[in-house]
């Protein structure tokens, strides 16, 4: 319990350092924002238009589909503003910064978390949240008591897996200095778990599901909330595949970590 | 002098090649994006035979096209552009005995040069090995879509320089860069043909230089515009390229003046 206080306390510390080099740079947080939800309404821009000529997607209508990529927004939102770390190998590696975070008592993966905190996505999340409701209301989906908690769960699942998946290809830096170009696939893979995965083929469909399972960062948590799955359970193996997910993702980096010697000079 | 402006070319696609194996992954990357849309696209069409014109087939290779094209016109020269702004090494470059704009050109065109070889034409392969597209057959057709990526080439490039050059007068210009990234991918027809777009959006558009950039090459390849109306396609290229050096040089007198270098 003290450990978690001590988390608490040097996460306060380090979004008050954040505020503070920001409020220098006020409008950098506003264009960070901006082109944050210029990227996502991109890609409402595509749904919108493109169910003018048709009415359905699979058999998935134009709301159930907005409403899943609400959700996605949450979740992808949510985990961007704890874990943004996207130049990992050139920052921590090559340029040896590693060693400093080394050498401190709190754990190295929350300290390159915590560095790299990017609080103008939550914006999106915001956003993907109130895209959701509408999309809930023009559903006209009834509302239990226990819907925001079943929502809490999924998000936080869906950004386990998120942070597993992110902290396991950072830390391929530890075993290679090489630049292998996987960080960007992986991300564009991801768009895949934005739609509903029926509409592609079994082979994408099982990659998705079990291999990467971005599927389980939109349909299927979505789907619970829809009331349209086949099987019930795969909306509620969303925090099961999270653990597991986070928890191979920081083994893998704990393992890393051990074995990291340091870049030299 | 042209020999100076060649070896730009040439050094930017040694330095290309030097560093070639990031586009090998940049060719899968480009595989998962089509097959993201291919799959869209056939979930979109369901049933129906043709949507606004475009077979499934065509659909396709026009997804695949446009995707591949965008691999040989694309480039960093606005974020390079205002990254030399901002860290002042454009100071340096304006004094030396050539035109910085013009050599640019010339490193984005280096960088084309490469991109055409080791990315478009090697991914173009894999893309109609994996998917179900229709290569035109008609010789021709070729022909005027490589002339016409290449003043997709040179539109985008312009607009890039434009943006560039906007850090002169903004401290921060990524929210601008931002903005014209996401206005080229979406206006320009890479995720979405112009024919899908509501009628007032496509009259607006057609005022655009974007459409320039992918849409017309695109319909050219896949057989959507034929006959005289390629000549036509070709033409609102051909004044998009010449209108657009107004501008930049209108912008690029009015920066000089003004260039404060921050930091040193």
């Amino acid at each position: 319990m003290s450990r978690f206080a001590f988390m608490l306390g040097l996460y306060r510390d380090y979004f008050a350092n954040y505020l503070k080099t920001k409020l220098s740079y006020r409008a950098d947080f506003w264009i960070e924002v901006l082109s944050d939800l210029m990227f996502n309404g991109l890609n409402l821009v595509f749904i919108f238009v493109v169910f003018l000529h048709t009415p359905t997607l699979g058999d998935w209508s134009e709301a159930e589909v907005v409403f899943v990529y609400g959700y996605f927004m949450i979740a992808s939102g949510l985990f961007s503003t704890f874990f943004s770390a996207w130049n990992f190998s050139e920052r921590y590696i090559v340029k040896g910064e590693m060693d400093r975070v080394l050498t401190r008592p709190a754990h190295s993966l929350s300290q390159v978390m915590l560095e790299n905190m990017d609080p103008p996505a939550f914006v999106g999340s915001i956003v993907g949240f109130v895209i959701m409701i509408t999309a809930w209301t023009t559903l006209g989906l009834p509302f239990h008591w226990y819907d925001p908690l079943v929502l809490i769960i999924m998000v936080l699942g869906s950004c386990f897996i998120y942070m597993g998946i992110y902290t396991a290809l950072s830390a391929i830096s530890f075993y290679s200095d090489a630049p292998t170009g996987i960080g960007p696939l992986i991300y564009n893979i991801q768009n895949y778990g934005r739609y509903p995965v029926e509409i592609y083929n079994k082979t994408i469909k099982f990659l998705l599901t079990w291999l990467l399972p971005f599927a389980f960062v939109g349909v299927y948590p979505a789907s619970f909330f829809l009331g349209r799955l086949d099987d019930w359970w795969m909306a509620w193996l969303t925090p099961v595949v999270g653990i597991v997910v986070l928890s191979l993702g920081l083994w893998f980096w704990n393992y890393g970590v051990r074995r990291y010697r340091g870049a030299g000079s | 002098m042209t020999s100076a402006y060649l070896d730009f070319v040439r050094i930017r696609f040694l330095m290309m090649l030097a560093y070639r194996v990031n586009y090998y992954s940049g060719i899968i990357i480009y595989a998962i994006n089509i097959g993201a849309y291919y799959f869209l696209w056939k979930a979109i069409f369901g049933e129906a035979e043709t949507l606004q014109g475009f077979t499934v087939i065509q659909m396709s290779t026009y997804v695949a096209v446009s995707w591949m094209a965008r691999a040989f016109y694309f480039n960093n020269l606005d974020r390079e552009i205002s990254g030399e702004i901002v860290d002042g090494s454009v100071a340096i470059q304006i004094i030396r005995p050539y035109s910085y704009l013009f050599v640019k050109m010339m490193q984005g065109f280096g960088e084309g040069l490469f991109r055409l070889g080791l990315f478009m034409v090697p991914g173009m392969i894999i893309v109609s090995f994996i998917f179900p597209i229709e290569l035109p057959t008609d010789p021709m057709q070729w022909i005027v879509f490589f002339i016409m990526i290449w003043f997709s080439f040179l539109i985008n490039s312009q607009l890039n320089i434009l943006t560039g050059l906007s850090a002169f007068f903004f401290e921060n210009n990524q929210g601008v860069m931002m903005m014209k990234r996401i206005m080229v991918d979406l206006l320009s027809g890479v995720i979405l043909p112009i024919a899908f777009f509501p009628g007032w959006a496509i009259s607006v558009m057609n005022w655009l230089p974007f459409q320039a950039i992918t849409y017309l090459p695109g319909s050219v390849f896949t057989g959507r515009i034929q006959g005289g109306d390629v000549w036509n396609a070709l033409l609102t290229q051909v004044i998009w390229t010449a209108v657009l050096i107004v501008p930049i040089m209108l912008v690029w007198r009015a920066a000089r003046r003004r260039l404060f270098v921050q930091g040193g």
